[in-house]
């Protein structure tokens, strides 16, 4: 049988480079930062990663503002764990390599029960009503003890069953690669799933749900099953992570982790695809490295994403995507006096306002070790005059050369702007 | 009887504090179809300025100093920050929203700490205004329920009988015309948003020494009215009124019954024990369930009434 009509599909080599380089990048980290922290870090990142893509099947593919997502991740590391309890105990025979999957298909068992409630609504009222299955299940997880553990969770041991192959998953070094492997198949897969033909209607329910329904589909049934794949891979992680840590607690389910899913995928860039990758691997970097370095993280972290959502909105992966335009155009190169510039004055102003917050977090929370403070290699004294003045100098200066060089950015970024749709529109008509 | 009157009372006046709550979320939100997602954190900042307030100068100039600050708050931050993503669309207005509750959050910590503060009833209404088959019924309840009923009155007045709610009504749904007849929609958008916010303080300043001032009282609260708002019909005031006080009475009474299904099944004859199926379920009490009652209520109206039990539109 022949096509009925020819089709030229090149091989889109660009896209086999970044897929080798990912794949790559998975199988090379650990054996460049070899230390056991940066093992748990890569660990934590590429279960992020999976979380953050699931969870922008909803947000950034079906325009679902969900904040309950770690209902899903949450139960599927509680199901995971179950089930690696019944291998180790019961001597149930199923590789300690498949409990992810077994805590993927539980989630997606728990979406299609919750996901008819939630997906019966879109925009504002899913928001909420996603919040509310949250709170439900959250308060649920403390009722229970017997299956959730109550406060101190449920624990197990992921060195159990015949080790295959001599890999007993008991060095944190095999427990990556296995995360590297489930991180990869799962993005490829969620990267396939946005081009199949039900990935395609979920951005047409997103954008234009009156028409979709006009054509005649069914646009609560296209977000229900999405909701139910994404419920699949937030499984899968949940199932990684319970492997990860060997203990789960109630509050994987929590509103909180929730909250954290959804302000990190925005930060890494809804509207494209790579975008939940990079926030993936900041709500790593934040909640294990900045919350050591800082104790008002949690301040530093609400700020950015109030700038990030007033003028980034696509978050840093548009950032990036942008500056890619610019640079495709060849005129990337006049731009990096002005990036020097910005980021030399922020860095400015950003020093004054994060030493007078450590010293109000210093006054406030260690006001028994004396009234000084060491930041950033600096001695400030947080009841002293001269300190808050230095800080407060630092901190307007800084302010004010960055709107000079926002200014001037700002104009140049203009012109480069306009030359590029001149020039996009003179390749048209060629 | 005795234990009927008294939940019912207590219910309806936890009821009439969810309502003040839950006004202002359905007042910004029908106004200018922003889900505000740091209402409860307006709340708690109206219970920690009321607390700073009374230190100075007692109770009563709180409980307008408070609500103003947080009304002044509000519209700032509308003025300053919602205003900017207006055109981004919906979901970045519910973010950023999102984002000021966490700093609100961490702001309140920073300046009261993180645990709770001694914010006190006032001396005046601290006592039983009468006793009902023995029990006391506190002073400070009737106030909240008072307070509450005073704000209804005066939203629905404001709102249908002035012209001030004539213009804001207008200017939710015809924003071109009233811009053209010389009302400045930017600045009724700002009131509306301070007024939600003020609303919200105003519970804070009642709620806070009727409950607990803490850092965690915003969380407590903050899914509840999202709940009272989906059940009473989104957008719509009198079912956010009828939502809230449901939602109130039903919460108040499972909290006092100590009974299980395993007691209903042992007096219809069954024997359950620990061996039979779903022993956990079984055993559980009413008054343990209660905290998820409220979300079990949006699921079933979910199910039964999608609109809501007052609501005119599918969201």
């Amino acid at each position: 049988m022949s096509a009925a009509y020819y089709e030229f599909k090149p091989h889109n080599i660009g896209r086999w480079i970044l897929w080798s380089l990912f794949a790559l990048v998975l199988l090379v980290a650990p054996l460049v930062f070899t230390s056991s922290l940066s093992q748990t870090l890569l660990s934590q990142m590429g279960i992020a990663i999976i979380v953050c893509l699931s969870y922008n099947m909803l947000l950034g593919q079906g325009g679902m503002l969900s904040f309950g997502h770690a209902v899903y991740s949450g139960l599927g590391a509680f199901l995971a764990m179950h089930t690696l309890n019944l291998v180790s105990k019961n001597g149930f025979p199923l590789p300690v390599s498949l409990v992810p999957i077994a805590g993927g298909v539980a989630s997606m068992l728990f979406a299609v029960v919750f996901g008819w409630v939630t997906t019966k609504k879109a925009a504002t009222p899913f928001a909420m009503i996603t919040l509310g299955i949250g709170e439900l299940v959250w308060a649920s997880s403390l009722m229970f003890p017997e299956f959730f553990g109550g406060e101190g969770g449920i624990n197990g041991n992921r060195v159990a069953g015949p080790a295959r192959f001599g890999i007993t998953f008991g060095p944190q070094i095999q427990l990556y690669y296995l995360i590297a492997v489930y991180t990869f198949a799962c993005t490829a897969l969620m990267f396939a799933f946005t081009r199949t033909p039900l990935g395609r209607m979920l951005n047409a329910v997103r954008d234009n749900p009156e028409r979709v329904e006009f054509v005649g589909y069914d646009t609560q049934k296209v977000r229900y099953i999405a909701f139910i794949i994404a419920a699949f891979f937030a499984g899968i992680s949940g199932g990684l992570a319970a492997l990860n840590f060997e203990i789960v607690t109630s509050e994987v389910v929590g509103g909180q982790r929730s909250g954290a899913y959804l302000l990190f995928t925005f930060l890494g860039g809804a509207t494209f695809f790579f975008g939940p990758i990079i926030g993936g691997i900041l709500m790593v970097l934040a909640f294990v490295l900045l919350s050591e370095f800082t104790k008002a993280w949690l301040l530093y972290l609400g700020l950015v994403f109030l700038f990030m959502v007033m003028y980034a909105p696509g978050g840093i992966a548009s950032l990036i995507m942008m500056n890619l335009r610019v640079a495709a155009f060849g005129r990337l190169k006049e731009l990096w006096v002005s990036y020097l510039a910005l980021a030399f004055t922020a860095f400015i102003a950003l020093l004054g306002a994060a030493s007078m917050i450590e010293m109000v977090y210093h006054l406030k929370l260690n006001a028994a070790l004396g009234p000084q403070l060491h930041f950033l290699g600096m001695t400030l004294d947080a009841k002293g005059v001269n300190s808050w003045f230095g800080c407060v100098f630092v901190m307007l200066t800084g302010i004010g050369l960055f709107e000079v060089t926002r200014r001037h950015f700002l104009h140049q970024w203009g012109e480069i702007q306009e030359y590029i749709e001149l020039e996009m529109k003179r390749r048209q008509n060629l | 009887m005795e234990f009927f009157t008294i939940s019912l009372l207590n219910g309806i006046s936890y009821g009439l504090l969810l309502f003040m709550l839950s006004s202002g979320l359905t007042l910004i939100f029908s106004m200018m179809g922003v889900l505000n997602f740091a209402h409860a954190s307006f709340y708690m900042l109206g219970a920690y300025f009321a607390y700073s307030t009374t230190q100075l100068v007692g109770f009563w100039p709180a409980l307008f100093v408070a609500p103003l600050l947080v009304a002044v708050l509000g519209a700032a931050f509308e003025k300053y920050c919602l205003r900017r993503v207006h055109k981004f669309g919906h979901v970045p207005e519910l973010l950023i929203t999102f984002g000021l509750s966490f700093i609100i959050l961490e702001m309140v910590q920073l300046i009261w700490g993180t645990s709770s503060v001694d914010y006190r009833v006032p001396a005046l209404l601290d006592g039983p205004l009468f006793k009902i088959y023995g029990t006391a019924f506190p002073a400070y309840r009737a106030f909240m329920m008072f307070v509450a009923i005073l704000m209804l009155i005066a939203i629905w007045l404001l709102l249908t009988r002035t012209r001030i709610g004539l213009v804001i009504q207008a200017a939710l749904t015809h924003p071109d015309t009233v811009e053209a007849l010389g009302h400045n929609v930017p600045r009724v958008f700002m009131l509306v948003f301070g007024g939600g916010a003020a609303l919200a303080g105003l519970a804070g300043v009642i709620g806070g020494n009727a409950f607990v001032t803490e850092p965690g009282m915003a969380a407590t609260v903050g899914s509840v009215i999202f709940v009272v708002v989906v059940v009473g019909g989104m957008g719509s005031l009198s079912g956010a009124f009828v939502a809230s006080l449901l939602i109130g009475v039903i919460q108040t009474f499972a909290v006092g019954i100590d009974s299980s299904l395993m007691g209903a099944a042992s007096s219809a004859g069954l024997d359950i024990t620990p061996q039979t199926f779903g022993y956990a379920l079984w055993k559980l009490k009413i008054s343990q369930i209660a905290p998820i009652l409220p979300y079990m209520f949006l699921v079933l109206v979910l199910i039964f009434r999608p609109k809501g039990l007052l609501g005119t539109r599918e969201g």
